[in-house]
């Protein structure tokens, strides 16, 4: 008969039987309750941003096999070593975040604020890569709208050495398809932009925190899930990187 | 308890009864506590506030619709105003009323006592939550002020993305912010049921109210982003002409129905899975008996959720898919019909060998059967490729959804908030009165849609300002149907409000139902549970209430 | 049908006249119809079934005649009872609805082409005769119309609910529907699909006349030119005769009896040259190289309304020979007089 037990445990007695900790919110009843549901919490969140993405994505992929030529024409204006960079730049901040939850779980808080650092440096660092890349894009007039000019696609500059053309000329018609290209390319570099943006913000918030303590005695939390988002983030651009840099990539 | 009267209301004796002085309510006092708190319970109210304002705020706009339909001639407002109006009403309603009707109400409140948890896993989020979906109906506000948005709630491009001038981004901004209400809703949701339940409380021992919310809560999680980039699209080909949606430039406006339709579908689920989730519960109450098939009924919502996924396509049959994708969408539409009917039968048969009471909340439950039927069964027309060709954008399809959506959705809201009103508020609303009410909707809306599905036979177009003389009779019928429809809605409002001064104390457990909310105080202590339960009882259990309610365990009120 | 024709001829009649039912005024009327009583007939029977069980256990089972309810767990033979019927009906109805649909959206070859150009907020009929209409169609009793039809803007959709048959108008490519008409008089043309401000008042009229009266109808609404003829005076005006000369020579390749024929382009693809085809060749010929021939093609994009297109290529359809082609040409260079004879042109 009896389904509701009589708990007898009181506040104090429940600080006893385990380390409890300042940020334990009490309608979980244990801390790793409350760990476990963060966690997931967050890997759902990263859910919904690949469906966010996803729209993107598949609006691309469409695009890309209808207006190939044009496409291929449009990504080889990309700059390569400047994406490389970029990759580089942000694996390597992913790392530091990877070391940053480390120092976190093994209590090493100066380690902790060290790599917390790094990492948005190296962020900034991407961002403001980012931003030379769409200054070149500007003064190309490849940004599209009013302003957008497809002469380089009519009329490829020629190489000096052979006199080709270093590109296949494309007909007007389809040299117009290029701005379907850049729109796509603005629009998903720009919104993982914004999240990197999101995301440098949300390191400026911890950072301070850590250097508090805050998450160097055994509340973890905000470190492992922020490091899930900008996981995230990293991913979404190992994925924009090829499929918008790479492909089709033929010798210069 | 009384064995030969018609009710299973059993209240405490009024003379001495009184409203628990401990709750969520008087925990704590001023606005500013309810605007910051953590309270589920607290969150849940305040979205019944929200909610219920836009709710008449649609009905006003459906109202001057029906009103102008009157008459074949466009002789009360100017087309554009029409078609503003016609806009807004789906808006208002799709998004800022029927999405989160039950979860962010009912489902706010109630899931985490259901399953015996002192709060949903992101009290804040939840806050967060109920702001967002202020600071989008805000904007959706804005865009109605500054001259209203007249793209359909549908937003089709090119239209919306190159030949209107009106409030378009505001709009699309508003539905957009709201839309991340609706995630993070969903979101709390899914890993407090996976992670909170009490010990004791599996799956299959939890209310199948959870279980329709849990499948809501994917679908909102997963679809409710695509709607988010489809629309930043839309906002961005107006504002910098990027050319995705413009043929001109090389883009494809059929994109944008892939992609709107893609969440647009899922989301008719998420409107009315949490419904069914709480005929369920109200079934079972008052046939004083166990969900038949509760495991088929369980199931069947996780199956709703899923496949709704794949049916998209079917709202552009007409549209330029090629035959063979209209081939397998329609199959699939019509494998997505199945669970629902299984549903239906199981509530039915609920009810056999049963003891059956009549109180209101019945009665809605027993209006959303009959119209859900109906409304679902219209939906296989639809469906249905060479009928589809006929009835698509005319006025069946308008009564189809009214049927599935008013017929069903609304009047499961209107159960659940009957049948929980005296958990949520402790007091109980006036019997008759409300009897009175459900009848009235119930006449009401049959007289209004169920002419329009004869006007959708017949031709007439949806959205439309003016029509045909020979639709007049029906239009006229579908208007008187309305104004009935509006009493219906107009009486709750002022009962409810009335209870909460006058209404009957109700004590723990007015239903005499199964369900941990039912065995704490009426209203909830702010922690909802003085102890953690430890459940054993499978749900629905009748003998376990009759056990308990013999030994009689009192809480601290 | 199974049903006695006669019956259903009353029946029909019965409720058109009713006003809750649409006149049947094509051959694939009945058929959408038969269907539809069918799928009101799985309602009728569901919703009477549903609200049996429900008032029945109402009344058998309600509280003052059966105070004590019995656990019943649930049944898997009831369950596999109603996911079985219903799955099997629904299967019945996709069949018959699919059927249905390939039927509607396939026109018979021997159909005759009426263009229908959708734009805010009026409809234009281009009959191949030249005749044009504005929210109004004419056609003949008897004999297969095929509408191709496209918007200038946004979407429309053309409706004709006395044939049953509806398609949406697209900006950017031809959809098409056709139907038979059986009986002569007036049926209501909708727009439905919203389309902004007028969208209600995007309607007209289909008038349905006997093949006599219709020829009558075409004599006298001719404008004079026929499509293909406002077509040819496009593809000189336009300079198109320059490079589709028909030479051997030409850089472009001869569109003399080209439409209906398999077309090899550059990237090896073998394509079916029809209405969509020769619309979106204008418009961006980059995508439709014909193999041998140089992407030198200029777009017509924006500079060719719909009705120019379609008269462009309601004359390619119609084109057998080059000589017109190369008459226009000379004609159109002021200094030089047209050949004596047919035959080649001097670069």
């Amino acid at each position: 008969m009896d389904n509701v037990t009589v708990a007898t445990e009181t506040h104090a007695a429940h600080e006893e039987h385990h380390v409890s900790l300042p940020q334990h919110r009490h309608h979980f009843e244990t801390p790793e309750q409350q760990r476990e549901a963060g966690t997931f919490g967050m890997w759902l969140f990263l859910l919904t941003e690949i469906m966010f993405f996803g729209g993107l994505f598949f609006a691309y992929l469409l695009y890309r096999n209808w207006y190939n030529p044009a496409f291929v024409a449009a990504s080889n204006q990309l700059n390569i070593p400047l994406g490389t960079t970029n990759t580089a730049v942000l694996i390597t901040s992913g790392f530091f975040m990877a070391l940053a939850v480390w120092a976190a779980e093994v209590r090493k808080k100066t380690f902790l604020v060290a790599t917390l650092l790094l990492a948005t440096i190296f962020g900034l660092v991407f961002l403001g890569v980012k931003y030379f890349e769409y200054k070149e894009k500007w003064e190309k007039h490849h940004i599209p709208g009013a302003s957008f000019d497809i002469s380089e696609f009519v009329n490829p500059p020629r190489d000096a050495k052979t006199g080709k053309p270093v590109e296949e000329p494309l007909s007007p018609d389809m040299a117009q398809k290029t701005q379907v290209f850049f729109s796509l390319y603005f629009a998903m570099t720009g919104m993982h932009a914004l999240h990197m943006i999101i995301g440098v913000g949300l390191l400026l918030w911890l950072i301070p925190r850590a250097q508090r303590g805050d998450f160097t005695a055994g509340y973890v939390a905000p470190i492992e899930n922020f490091a899930l988002y900008w996981h995230f983030v990293d991913i979404v651009w190992i994925f924009l990187f090829p499929l918008l840099y790479l492909i089709n990539r033929h010798p210069v | 308890m009384s064995t030969t009267s018609s009710t299973i209301l059993n209240l405490p004796d009024q003379k001495t009864a009184t409203i628990p002085k401990m709750n969520y309510i008087t925990k704590e006092d001023g606005l500013w506590s309810w605007l910051t708190t953590g309270d589920h319970k607290r969150i849940a109210m305040l979205y019944l506030i929200s909610i219920t304002f836009f709710f008449f705020i649609g009905g006003i706009f459906a109202g001057l619709i029906r009103l102008e339909l009157l008459t074949p001639q466009a002789d009360l407002v100017a087309s554009d105003t029409y078609n503003k109006l016609f806009s807004m009403h789906g808006i208002v309603m799709v998004f800022l009323f029927l999405v989160p009707s039950v979860p962010a109400t009912i489902g706010n409140f109630l899931i985490p006592i259901m399953i015996g948890a002192k709060d949903l896993a992101f009290p804040k989020i939840n806050l967060l939550s109920w702001y967002l979906y202020v600071f989008g109906a805000i904007f959706i506000l804005a865009a109605m002020i500054w001259g209203g948005v007249d793209t359909g709630w549908t937003f089709t491009t090119p239209l919306s993305t190159h030949y209107l001038n009106t409030n378009v981004v505001p709009a699309a901004l508003g539905v957009f912010i709201a839309g991340f209400s609706s995630i993070f809703t969903g979101l709390n949701f899914i890993v407090t049921i996976h992670r909170m339940r009490a010990p004791g409380m599996t799956w299959f021992k939890m209310p199948l109210f959870v279980w329709s919310n849990y499948a809501a809560s994917i679908l909102m999680v997963l679809g409710t982003p695509v709607l988010a980039i489809t629309l930043t699209l839309v906002a961005l080909e107006r504002t910098i002409h990027i050319g995705v949606f413009d043929p001109t430039l090389g883009g494809d406006p059929l994109l944008f129905q892939h992609l709107f339709w893609f969440y647009s579908h899922p989301a008719v689920y998420i409107m009315i899975l949490p419904g069914m989730g709480v005929i369920s519960e109200v079934m079972s109450t008052f046939s004083r008996k166990r969900v038949f098939g509760y495991t088929a009924v369980a199931f069947s919502s996780v199956a709703i959720a899923v496949f709704g996924f794949f049916v998209w396509a079917h709202h552009m049959f007409i549209m330029g898919v090629s035959n063979y994708s209209a081939l397998v969408f329609s199959l699939l539409t019509m494998l997505v019909a199945v669970p629902s009917a299984i549903k239906v039968f199981n509530w039915a048969f609920t009810m056999q060998k049963g003891s059956i009471t009549f109180e209101t909340p019945m009665l809605y439950s027993f209006a959303f059967i009959g119209l859900f039927t109906i409304g679902g069964l219209t939906g296989v027309f639809l469906g249905s490729l060479g009928m589809d060709i006929h009835l698509t954008e005319t006025y069946f399809i308008v009564a189809h959804f009214h049927y599935v959506m008013v017929g069903g959705m609304l009047m499961a809201f209107m159960a659940g908030i009957h049948f929980w009103w005296p958990k949520l508020v402790g007091r109980m609303y006036p019997e008759s009165l409300s009897k009175l009410a459900a009848v009235t909707s119930f006449i009401g809306f049959n007289l209004t849609f169920m002419p329009q599905f004869i006007l959708g036979y017949l031709g007439m177009p949806r959205r439309y300002h003016s029509y045909p003389a020979e639709y007049q009779v029906l239009n006229v019928l579908s208007t008187a149907g309305a104004t009935v429809l509006g009493v219906g809605f107009v009486l709750p409002l002022i009962y409810f409000a009335w209870s909460l001064k006058y209404g009957e104390i109700a004590g723990n457990n007015p239903w005499q139902a199964t369900g941990l909310e039912w065995q704490i105080q009426s209203p909830p202590l702010t922690e909802n549970f003085t102890e953690t339960p430890i459940v054993t009882q499978e749900a629905y259990d009748y003998e376990w209430l009759a056990n308990k309610t013999q030994h009689e365990v009192t809480t601290v009120g | 049908m199974h049903i006695s024709p006669v019956l259903w001829q009353f029946l029909v009649k019965w409720l058109t006249n009713s006003a809750l039912f649409p006149r049947e005024a094509s051959t694939i009327a009945p058929w959408a119809d038969a269907l539809y009583f069918f799928l009101l007939l799985i309602t009728i029977v569901g919703v009477t079934l549903v609200s049996t069980l429900i008032f029945g256990f109402s009344i058998r089972y309600r509280k003052e005649k059966h105070p004590v309810a019995e656990h019943i767990e649930g049944s898997t033979l009831l369950e596999a009872t109603w996911t079985i019927i219903p799955l099997a009906l629904f299967l019945i109805v996709f069949v018959w609805g699919a059927l249905l649909y390939f039927r509607i959206y396939n026109p018979p070859t021997n159909a005759m082409n009426v263009y229908i150009v959708g734009k805010q907020w009026m409809w234009k009929a281009e009959h191949p005769g030249g005749q044009h209409e504005i929210n109004a169609l004419h056609v003949p009793t008897g004999r297969p119309i095929q509408l191709t039809m496209i918007s200038q803007d946004v979407f429309h959709s053309f409706s004709l609910p006395d044939f049953r048959v509806k398609r949406e108008v697209i900006p950017g490519r031809y959809s098409t529907v056709w139907f038979e008409a059986t009986t002569p008089g007036t049926y209501h043309i909708f727009c439905t699909q919203y389309c902004g401000t007028n969208h209600a008042a995007m309607i007209g009229e289909v008038t349905v006349l006997t093949p006599e009266d219709y020829k009558k109808w075409t004599q006298t609404s001719t404008s004079g030119m026929s499509l293909a003829q406002s077509g040819e005076r496009l593809f000189a005006s336009m300079g198109c005769n320059a490079c589709h000369s028909g030479n051997a020579a030409a850089r472009g390749p001869s569109l003399a009896g080209v439409y209906g024929s398999k077309l090899q382009l550059t990237n090896g693809q073998q394509v079916l040259v029809n209405d969509a085809y020769l619309r979106d060749a204008i418009l961006n010929p980059s995508q439709h190289l014909t193999a041998g021939y140089a992407p030198i093609m200029p777009t017509y994009q924006g500079q060719i309304s719909e009705e120019g297109l379609i008269d462009l290529v309601e004359y390619i359809k119609t084109l057998q020979t080059n000589y017109r082609v190369q008459q226009t040409l000379t004609t159109s260079e002021s200094n030089q007089a047209a050949p004596v004879a047919p035959g080649v042109v001097k670069p």
